[in-house]
């Protein structure tokens, strides 16, 4: 008895261990948890690390350059903006915002569209007729112009602009979700369950959702650096976070005045969103070989 | 195929009708049309005669019946801060939102091809790394910041190009590029998985073994077949591109349906915003719709469905 239990449990580790090691393997994993781990880090210790209060201005310290150029000052390590608030501080507060922006719409578009897509996937017929046409019909909006427009009229505010993308931005989550859950739909364990009398919801939650799960980590993924984009660039136009929030996509749109003599202002939020983006979606690429390395493209 | 375009034809209006009504009801909920007409800070009564001369008292469905009806006639009402008819102000920015459009596809393609089929010819090579590379980094950057690197290099440091404006082509330059650019990786992508399956069928190496040169084993053989499905995704991209070409055109002032678009927002000019959200939508449709067809007229296993 003891045996058979010390069998299962060796037997049992090397599966669990292998999406790991081959994950530990993956170039653009590592790459991707990396880039991701210190803005997360940058965005749990800021209060530790910034150097200077974000919101602190100092009129008579406007614009000082970062500590590259010759005038710069390790005071001010990333310089400041035109109202005289250290860049560095700001930077780094700025990671909250765009990871909580991440977050946060991921999961209520990720709710929406999963929800929508097993739906479809797994009724078919009249369900997946009428989702499928949601689904065509949202595509249809312009996104980045629909997000404007209703985030102008309520009101720009963080809380907004969360809940404006994560209402429309579900769409990719319901086409893969609806997919995949077709492919594994007709396999010989969802009707061996079906067999045994296993509800609809059990099925779904129980038998196709664990199966598809690696599908939804890539999506979830993908989707959360482009709402992170996304939230950038509604801050830019000025229809996103409001001013003082250190939202990158908002210090690059009040940087814009000064571009001509201080382009750093605009350098480095952008090199940080870029950063950050790239570290997502190499993550999602390199989970999407691990998962399925057949679906390389 | 004629069942099937009939199909897609009817599933395409029904669409359109159900994007209309969401445009219609979107920007009716915001907040009091008639207060934005009268304009700030006018008195009831006023305000409750504008309600009365619009026929905004009236049920919603009555309303936006009669939207959609004079929608139809082409009367798109009033814009409120341009004071001109909706309709010519649409057809004035149309023809730069599609030029600029279709100079973003064409740049896309010219970049995203040849890059894709060298990615395939020679699989794994640092070519191929690179050029993935290039494609992933690329959907990193932001558009608005790419753009003003953009103007920073070549409108600031070197001086070549003008920062904004559409008078003349060179103001189309850096847009085209800020635009296009990120239409390019899924172009890639789709030519490089396209070639690398189609250079791997029998077909192909019949005719390497029938003594055809490379070349002509690439590009007459392979690259014809492997662009099959590029033609339907290049009609889809062109639909995205000019639906998001808003945040572009805005920073380099470039006089289209984008800028128009947020010019009204941020003026809170409605009648221009939902036509402009109509029409952006309408495109779109008939794009995918477009693109439908030929996937099917191309490729007669898609009829299904």
């Amino acid at each position: 008895m003891a045996d058979a239990v010390a069998v299962q449990a060796e037997s049992a580790v090397p599966r669990l261990a292998s999406p790991l090691r081959r994950m530990a393997g993956n170039a653009s994993v590592v790459a991707g948890v990396t880039l991701v781990g210190i803005v997360v880090l940058l965005a749990l210790l800021a209060p530790l690390l910034a150097p200077h209060d974000p919101y602190a201005q100092d009129l008579g310290r406007r614009l000082v350059p970062p500590i590259w150029h010759e005038k710069g000052t390790w005071t001010h390590a990333f310089g400041t903006d035109n109202l005289g608030r250290d860049y560095l501080s700001r930077v780094i507060y700025g990671a909250r915002i765009s990871l909580l922006i991440g977050v946060s719409v991921m999961l209520i578009s990720g709710l929406i569209g999963t929800l929508l897509g097993l739906a479809a996937g797994y009724f078919g017929g009249r369900t997946d007729l009428a989702i499928s046409f949601v689904i065509t019909a949202r595509l249809a909006l312009p996104l980045v112009l629909v997000a404007l427009a209703v985030v102008a009229m309520i009101g720009s505010s963080l809380f907004v602009v969360i809940l404006t993308l994560g209402l429309l931005k579900w769409d990719r989550f319901a086409v893969v979700m609806r997919s995949a859950t077709q492919q594994v739909r007709s396999l010989d364990y969802i009707t061996a369950a079906e067999a045994a009398g296993a509800s609809h919801a059990r099925i779904i939650l129980g038998e196709v959702l664990p199966n598809v799960f690696p599908h939804l980590i890539v999506v979830a993924t993908v989707e959360a650096g482009s709402a992170i984009l996304l939230e950038a660039a509604l801050s830019f136009l000025g229809l996103g976070v409001q001013p003082p929030l250190p939202s990158w996509g908002l210090m690059i749109s009040e940087a814009k005045n000064f571009m001509f003599f201080s382009f750093w202002l605009i350098a480095i939020p952008g090199s940080a969103l870029a950063l950050l983006v790239l570290g997502i979606n190499l993550l999602g690429d390199g989970l999407r070989d691990v998962f399925a390395p057949e679906g390389r493209a | 195929m004629l069942a099937f375009t009939i199909k897609r034809l009817l599933l395409a209006i029904l669409v359109a009708v159900c994007v209309s009504a969401t445009a219609f009801v979107l920007l009716r909920m915001s907040g009091d049309v008639a207060l934005a007409i009268a304009g700030e800070g006018a008195k009831e009564a006023d305000i409750a005669l504008v309600r009365k001369t619009y026929g905004l008292d009236r049920p919603i469905i009555v309303q936006y019946g009669d939207w959609l009806a004079r929608t139809f006639r082409g009367d798109l009402g009033e814009s409120l801060y341009f004071k001109t008819s909706v309709a010519s102000l649409i057809a004035d920015k149309l023809p730069v939102t599609f030029l600029i459009g279709s100079l973003s596809l064409l740049f896309a393609l010219a970049l995203s091809v040849p890059l894709g089929v060298v990615g395939a010819v020679w699989a794994g090579s640092w070519i191929d790394r690179a050029a993935l590379a290039v494609a992933v980094a690329g959907q990193a950057l932001p558009n608005f910041f790419f753009a003003l690197c953009l103007i920073m290099v070549f409108s600031i440091t070197l001086r070549w190009l003008p920062v904004s404006g559409s008078d003349t082509w060179a103001h189309y330059v850096m847009p085209t590029i800020a635009l296009g650019y990120y239409a390019t990786p899924p172009i890639m992508r789709l030519v490089r998985a396209g070639m690398i399956e189609v250079l791997g069928s029998d077909y192909i190496r019949t005719a390497r073994a029938k003594g055809l040169s490379p070349t002509s084993v690439v590009f007459k053989h392979g690259l014809r077949n492997a662009l099959v499905p590029v033609v339907a995704l290049a009609a889809v991209q062109l639909g995205f591109l000019l639906g998001g070409s808003i945040v572009i055109e805005t920073i380099f002032a470039l006089d289209g349906l984008g800028y128009l678009a947020y010019q009204s927002i941020t003026h809170k000019d409605f009648p221009v915003t939902q036509a402009t959200l109509l029409l952006l939508s309408l495109i779109y449709v008939l794009l995918t719709l477009l693109s439908d067809l030929l996937n099917a007229f191309l490729d007669p296993r898609m009829r299904v469905a």
